[in-house]
């Protein structure tokens, strides 16, 4: 194959690469807060936090990308996002991050109630505060119980990323499809190869993680 | 004198009363076993006085202070609670040990992140590491693992997890000691190891507070025992009395299963 079409298709799986960091950098600190939100003892702020993130979730990624490029434009007078191709990555970056926190949050609820009260209790009466509590008793716990179902979640979104194309955004499968267009189907196939080294190189990562959290059992 | 005073103690869940009106003191350097079928409010006492739990009415006082008094709202801040909890050291049933730290660290955990406090961000608490460690090095001793002390929760036997979780509970040096069922999740053989570094306790006159089944342990090793039943102190007096010569009819029938088997 042509250097030009793997540089190419490189340049295209570099955006793929940039949301995917931008999501996660986003995603995980806004999902522990959506998580927070959803476990609230204040009745109001659990139920508004768990309608949006029924509402997120129940939605296509698709639709959601779609409903962020448009909708803005179509109520206001002109698009925040602009006719730039920054702004249509911007709104790319805004409906994945506020998907997929969504998603991580359930996954950090999960985490934290599945650490039994008798951990929180011991802190209490070791006259720790809340945060002493939460940072260096239970966070620990709940990192190394959720990171199969987090590795789940972080291969989804490799992929996912492909949908920002939907908005004209130049990621890998866009590229490999103007080859398409001119009758190449080869392009599109070798892009699979660029997800399957990624996640690959994730795959090990999260093998790594889990044995280096191997020293103790929750 | 009294270390503690406990005066009319009510505590509902709902619409379940689960202590009724409980009131008793502890001298300093007793121990005080309670003891009554499950469901009695055993557990609810020791949790209300480590503050797990809120009585919704009564008194609590050490050393003649009020830690909390039900009327008085001026005694519920969650912060001064929190320095409060620290006149009682808590053992639970199921030890909760902290996973992730060493026998060691569990112990010295709480006592860093005081002394990290005490010295408001400045670095120099480091400088009481050394000291935080050595007492938490010669409680362990005490209790018979000072070849443990670089393992794992997950690596100790269910005794010696509980041990560990007596030496933590020992670090912040608290005026009363409190076992919640302390060998229940152990079989005998570990609950042997366990009676015994209590009973050595004992004999160095920690002030504790035990809730326990082991009826022979309670008489040999408590100064007073306290029958509750039904959220009520039926009977109480000293150990060898209610346990040998219960005088309510309610003390022994309870005690007379115990020693049927």
């Amino acid at each position: 194959m042509d250097l030009i079409i793997v540089s190419r298709l490189a340049e295209g799986f570099f955006l793929n690469c940039k949301l995917f960091a931008l999501t996660l950098l986003f995603a995980l600190p806004l999902g522990l807060i959506i998580s927070f939100g959803s476990m609230s003892k204040v009745k109001g702020i659990a139920y508004i936090t768990k309608t949006i993130v029924w509402v997120i979730r129940g939605l296509p990624l698709l639709l959601l990308l779609l409903i962020i490029y448009y909708a803005p434009g179509l109520i206001g007078e002109s698009s925040p996002w602009g006719t730039r191709v920054s702004g249509r990555f911007t709104a790319a970056t805004i409906a994945f991050v506020i998907n997929y926190a969504c998603y991580f949050s359930e996954i950090f609820r999960g985490g934290i109630q599945s650490i039994p009260v008798g951990q929180t209790e011991a802190g209490q009466v070791l006259g720790m505060t809340k945060s002493q509590i939460f940072f260096k008793v239970i966070l620990m716990q709940v990192i190394k119980r959720i990171v199969p179902p987090m590795s789940n979640e972080i291969i989804t979104l490799v992929k996912d990323t492909t949908l920002a194309r939907l908005i004209a955004n130049k990621e890998i499968l866009m590229m490999a499809q103007e080859y398409v267009a001119r009758g190449l189907i080869v392009p599109l196939f070798s892009s699979g190869l660029f997800f399957l080294a990624f996640i690959g190189g994730l795959t090990l990562l999260f093998g790594w993680f889990e044995r280096k959290l191997d020293y103790f059992r929750v | 004198m009294a270390v503690l005073e406990v005066e009319n103690i009510r505590k509902e869940f709902g619409k379940t009363v689960v202590l009724r009106d409980v009131s008793f003191e502890l001298e300093q350097g007793h121990a005080i076993a309670i003891i009554g079928s499950s469901g009695s409010g055993k557990t609810t006492l020791l949790r209300c006085l480590n503050f797990l739990e809120r009585p919704d009415g009564g008194i609590i006082r050490v050393k003649g202070e009020v830690l909390f008094d039900a009327n008085d709202p001026a005694t519920h801040g969650e912060a001064e609670i929190r320095k409060k909890r620290l006149h009682f050291g808590m053992v639970f049933q199921a030890f909760n040990l902290f996973p992730q730290y060493t026998a060691l660290h569990n112990v010295t955990l709480a006592s860093e992140l005081l002394a990290k406090e005490r010295y408001k961000g400045s670095k120099d608490w480091r400088a009481e590491i050394r000291d935080i460690e050595n007492k938490a090095l010669s409680i362990l001793e005490q209790m018979g693992l000072a070849d443990k002390i670089n393992l794992y929760p997950y690596q100790l036997s269910g005794g010696q997890q509980q041990r560990v979780a007596i030496a933590r509970a020992l670090a912040l040096q608290p005026d009363i000691l409190c076992f919640d069922e302390p060998t229940s999740a152990l079989d005998p053989e570990l609950t042997g190891e366990v009676l015994r570094v209590i009973r050595s306790l004992a004999e160095k006159h920690t002030t504790m507070a035990i809730v326990t089944h082991e009826m022979a342990f309670a008489r040999d090793v408590a100064d007073e025992v306290i029958f509750l039943d039904n959220g009520l102190i039926v009977e109480r007096g000293k150990a060898k009395d209610v346990i040998d010569n219960p005088q309510e009819e309610r003390t022994q029938q309870f005690l007379a299963r115990y020693t049927q088997d």
